[in-house]
């Protein structure tokens, strides 16, 4: 058997990861708390780095390598580039708030990278084996980056909580895969695809084999009926992690279930779908009839993001390709606001102090308008209003809902979006009608803050002009599957 | 010579563009500034319309200033505008009391002036916006976005209910929009693909599904209108919006709803109009009678105008769903009629409101007395709003009527009552507010208008008038669309 190292051209910008990470790791014992911020640069440049690379390698043509475990196609390059610009957004957003409270170590950026490598291999692909390697690698990194904060007995509690739900998780999904090898007779995603279509051969364990996959698959994403964890571990996590595990692994998770689902067991997807039907509407109801409760703007956040996954779920359901670029451009656009609404929450914190009780946002208007106009702007996305980009993603679910013949489940989304509107304008009526308690000047970094506020505007801006974010999407589907 | 101009692209984007400028002045500071650019992007934005009445062409049923870009080709999505007789008056009044709202808030507004002028000014290119779009989901992006601004006024520059009336307000037109977005989904797939809402009038559609679309439809305008019994966030929001607030409410959103009927239900689902007939007519003559009867009860002054316009708008769907030429006419004068009154009559109330910080009827009486100048304005506005001939209000009323006897005789009764309900309401606050003892010390102390004050009443006074005296100008550049869109809902699209 021959192997020339063209072959592993492909994973080149994982090889690439993996080193700089390591060599982080190790260049890290050799600095002094001083110098941290040489961790931090190389955290960016090994980002930066991987960019460069998945770009200039992005050919639009599928590639294999690993015998067919690995696969780089555009769908995986695009995701991987969104992904690099969430993880590097996100590590601009920390950086201050984990100074402040003595996170600021190279453990927290090594973890961010290897759980970043392991989003990258979820993302890419094509075997069971690989998937739940990657998984596990982004798991394990998330979960002690949960519990970095020794002291706080809520991050344990939360990291606890994680482990033994994501463990669970896990389980469930290596049965499932078992399973469906026992029908298939392979772990290669293409080739079970390519038996189900021939054969869908011995259906009750298929069957049995898929309910736990999308058991695991609802764990991961975080959609009701197994979201429990998700509201305790985004309260109880640092907020920075917080931030990383609401976008980032969002992007990873989406990828994972459209590579299962999806290039795995298309030919059975009127069983998924069903199921998909009732997790969809659960998710949304749970999740923005609980979001109305909330005091806490990480917990409304998470029952947010709940509702959120349970739209996206309506776009992969309609199970055509103009619901999976839907879908990828919801996801799209909820990374992009979440990204804006957790890293408000660092932005406001404070040495000393959390902002992350609602009240705390009271009469942001008069203490800074520039910010509550950018929260503003996040929140009208999130409860999907024109003109942000928070619209036309549900507008893209909605149409491929109702094309797939769901026009009821259109109806039903709508409705709880409305219920969902009431929180976030909840979010806007204490910025601007109300006085603020806490007068403490706002002074983020100018990095901090031009970002934020390119954030902010990318959500109007791509709200206005949405459409070469949603033919990029639409091709790079086309593409690939 | 003005050919070659984008006008409804300017009468859209230049107030927006105008407000976000006036945002960029910043803090209090800077609040003369603020004013000012706040006025000139005003004037600039009324302007850019003149030509649009001046150079419309009043013989043909087709848009006109027609404007197409492709926007978001992969949903086929245009960003194509047009007007036709029924919106180009609409963004001509809009554009036109953007300019009172700017001068009403000179001295009135003194926290946050810059938010709230650019608020006011985003709104009114926004609303420009809805009349204008011809793609069903470019009409919906402004009828969404539209919200936020008001929204933000609404409860930052509100009374002390605000937020509840801010919050209320939202979620009531929210639920209505969200129900047409699907509508406007499903019509997207039937039609093949196309946003376009004039491909829509061409569809055949059976009667269910018709129905539907109505209904989608009206929810989201009949929350608008406000018609009974989806009202009750109306008395709510005005009562507690500062004067601009509920000039633009009343003037413009309210007509937003109306529009909607004409633009969507009528065309779209014809047959389902027809059969929906006596459901709409029902609730314009509850609206007319008893919404009336409610007015008269008030003891807050906006109160009484929130229900009055209310009453009012029951008379234009009435005038819609008459389905004859004389009657629809009659609905439109009478939106650009309560466009001018309700804005005249919250004006005057705001007059006197930053004079005693009291809507209470009952704090008032012999203002005449101290403010001769200012009771007579308000005495023609009581006028007009009752429907007094001569006066704008009269007009649109007695068209509706004339229309609703051809129909049925009852309907025309009922919908008469108005003319004795509206005098007995208006003209009963006016007496006990303006005529009588000065029996409030606080009222012994005021001083008549002065000209900015002045200045606004004057021109609506004349507005007013001129419309009583002679509507032909109005009504002669809607003649067509509206017979042209009588037919079209006449014919009926069955498969």
């Amino acid at each position: 058997m021959n192997f020339a190292l063209t072959d592993l051209m492909p994973l080149l910008p994982e090889v690439f990861l993996l080193a700089a990470t390591c060599f982080i790791l190790i260049l890290d014992l050799f600095l002094s708390q001083d110098q941290r911020y040489i961790t931090y640069i190389l955290t960016l440049a090994a980002l930066a780095g991987c960019g460069w690379l998945t770009f200039s390698t992005a050919t639009g043509i599928t590639a294999y390598a690993m015998h067919g475990m690995f696969v780089d196609d555009l769908l995986s390059d695009t995701l991987k580039l969104m992904l690099y610009f969430t993880v590097a957004i996100t590590l601009v957003y920390s950086r201050e708030y984990l100074r402040l409270r003595g996170m600021f170590q190279g453990e927290f950026f090594v973890l961010v990278l290897f759980a970043t490598l392991g989003m990258m291999v979820m993302i890419s692909a094509n075997h069971f084996l690989t998937l739940y390697m990657g998984l596990e690698l982004m798991s394990l990194s998330l979960y002690a980056l949960v519990a970095l904060q020794r002291d706080s007995a809520i991050a344990s509690e939360a990291a606890m909580k994680y482990f033994v739900l994501g463990a669970l998780a896990s389980g469930m999904l290596l049965y499932g895969m078992s399973m469906i090898y026992g029908a298939t007779d392979s772990l290669e995603l293409p080739r079970i695809a390519l038996v189900l279509q021939a054969d869908i051969g011995n259906s009750m364990v298929l069957v049995f084999g898929l309910v736990f996959i999308v058991a695991g698959l609802a764990f991961k994403l975080g959609v009701a009926p197994f979201h429990m964890w998700v509201p305790d571990v985004y309260h109880g996590a640092p907020t920075a992690v917080t931030l990383f595990i609401g976008t980032a692994t969002k992007i990873a998770a989406f990828a994972f279930v459209l590579r299962i689902l999806v290039q795995g067991l298309q030919s059975i997807s009127p069983d998924w779908q069903q199921m998909l039907v009732i997790m969809a509407v659960l998710s949304m109801a749970v999740g923005n009839i609980a979001a109305i409760a909330q005091t806490n703007f990480k917990r409304m956040l998470a029952y947010s993001t709940i509702s959120h996954m349970g739209f996206l779920l309506l776009g992969l359901l309609a199970a055509d390709i103009n619901g999976y670029s839907s879908a990828m451009f919801y996801i799209l656009a909820y990374v992009l606001t979440g990204l804006g609404a957790f890293g408000m929450i660092m932005l406001l914190s404070r040495q000393g102090f959390e902002a992350d009780r609602i009240e705390d946002l009271k009469g942001l208007n008069q203490r800074n308008p520039w910010y509550a106009f950018l929260l503003l702007l996040m929140m009208f996305s999130l409860a999907g209003l024109p003109p942000t980009i928070g619209f036309y993603a549900k507008l893209a679910v909605l149409q491929a809902v109702v094309q797939a013949g769901y026009t009821w489940l259109a109806v039903v989304g709508v409705l709880f979006s409305l219920i969902g509107a009431f929180y976030y304008l909840r979010i806007v009526r204490l910025m601007y009608f109300e006085n603020p308690e806490d007068t403490h000047a706002i002074t983020p970094t100018t990095d901090v803050q031009m970002l934020m506020s390119a954030n902010g505007l990318a959500v109007l801006g791509l709200g206005i002009l949405p459409q070469p974010l949603m033919a990029l999407c639409t091709y790079a589907m086309e593409r690939s599957l | 010579m003005l050919a070659g101009y984008p006008l409804l692209s300017l009468a859209i984007w230049v107030p927006i563009c105008a407000g976000v400028l006036v945002l960029a002045t910043g803090s209090e500071r800077n609040a003369p500034l603020a004013r000012w650019i706040a006025l000139v992007g005003a004037l600039a934005g009324f302007l850019v319309t003149l030509p649009l009445y001046l150079r419309f062409d009043a013989t043909t049923a087709n848009m006109q200033f027609v404007e197409f870009m492709r926007w978001i080709p992969t949903y086929n999505i245009n960003y194509h505008l047009g007007i036709d007789g029924i919106s180009m008056p609409f963004v001509l009044l809009n554009s036109f009391i953007t300019v009172l709202v700017v001068i009403a808030g000179w001295q009135v507004i003194q926290t946050k002036t810059s938010q709230y002028m650019a608020a006011f000014l985003i709104m009114s290119g926004l609303i420009n916006g809805v009349f204008a779009a011809l793609d069903a989901m470019l009409f919906y992006v402004y009828f969404e976005a539209m919200l936020i601004p008001l929204f933000l006024v609404i409860g930052i520059w509100g009374g002390p209910r605000r937020i509840y009336a801010a919050v209320k307000f939202f979620l009531y037109t929210l639920l209505g929009s969200l129900l047409m977005l699907v509508a406007f989904i499903y019509l997207y797939f039937q039609s093949g693909g196309s946003f376009e809402i004039l491909d829509y009038y061409a569809l055949p559609l059976s009667l269910p599904v018709q129905i539907l679309l109505f209904l989608a439809f009206f929810l989201s305008f009949a929350v608008k209108v406000p018609m009974w019994p989806v009202h009750t966030w109306l008395p709510d929001a005005h009562v507690e919006a500062p004067t601009g607030g509920s000039v633009v409410l009343a003037a413009i959103t309210l007509k937003i709803g109306a529009y909607g009927f004409m633009r969507f239900n009528l065309p779209i689902t014809p047959d389902a109009s027809h059969y929906m007939t006596g459901f709409m007519v029902t609730l314009s003559l509850i609206a007319v009678v008893y919404i009336s009867l409610v007015a008269l009860v008030q003891s807050d002054m906006k109160k009484l105008i929130a229900y009055s316009s209310i009453s009012h708008m029951g008379f234009v769907t009435l005038g819609i769903f008459l389905f004859n030429s004389m009657g629809m006419e009659g609905a439109l004068v009478q939106m650009i009629s309560h466009g001018f009154v309700s804005a005249a009559m919250f004006l005057g109330i705001g007059v006197m409101y930053d004079r005693l910080h009291s809507r209470q009827i009952s704090d008032y009486g012999g203002l005449v007395n101290k403010m001769p100048v200012f009771a007579a304005f308000l005495m023609l506005f009581s006028m007009a709003n009752s429907g007094l001939p001569g006066t704008s209000g009269f007009v649109g009323e007695f068209m509706v009527i004339l229309a609703a006897i051809k129909v049925n005789f009852w309907y025309a009764f009922l919908a008469a009552t108005t003319l004795i309900f509206g005098a007995a309401y208006t003209l009963w606050m006016y007496k006990r507010v303006v005529f009588g003892e000065v029996t409030n010390p606080e009222v012994a102390k005021l001083k008549d208008i002065n000209a900015r004050e002045f200045s606004f009443l004057a021109v609506l006074a004349v507005l007013v008038l001129a419309m009583g005296l002679y509507p032909r100008p109005v009504t002669e550049v809607m003649h067509v669309t509206v017979n042209n869109l009588l037919a079209h809902v006449a014919q009926g699209k069955l498969p």
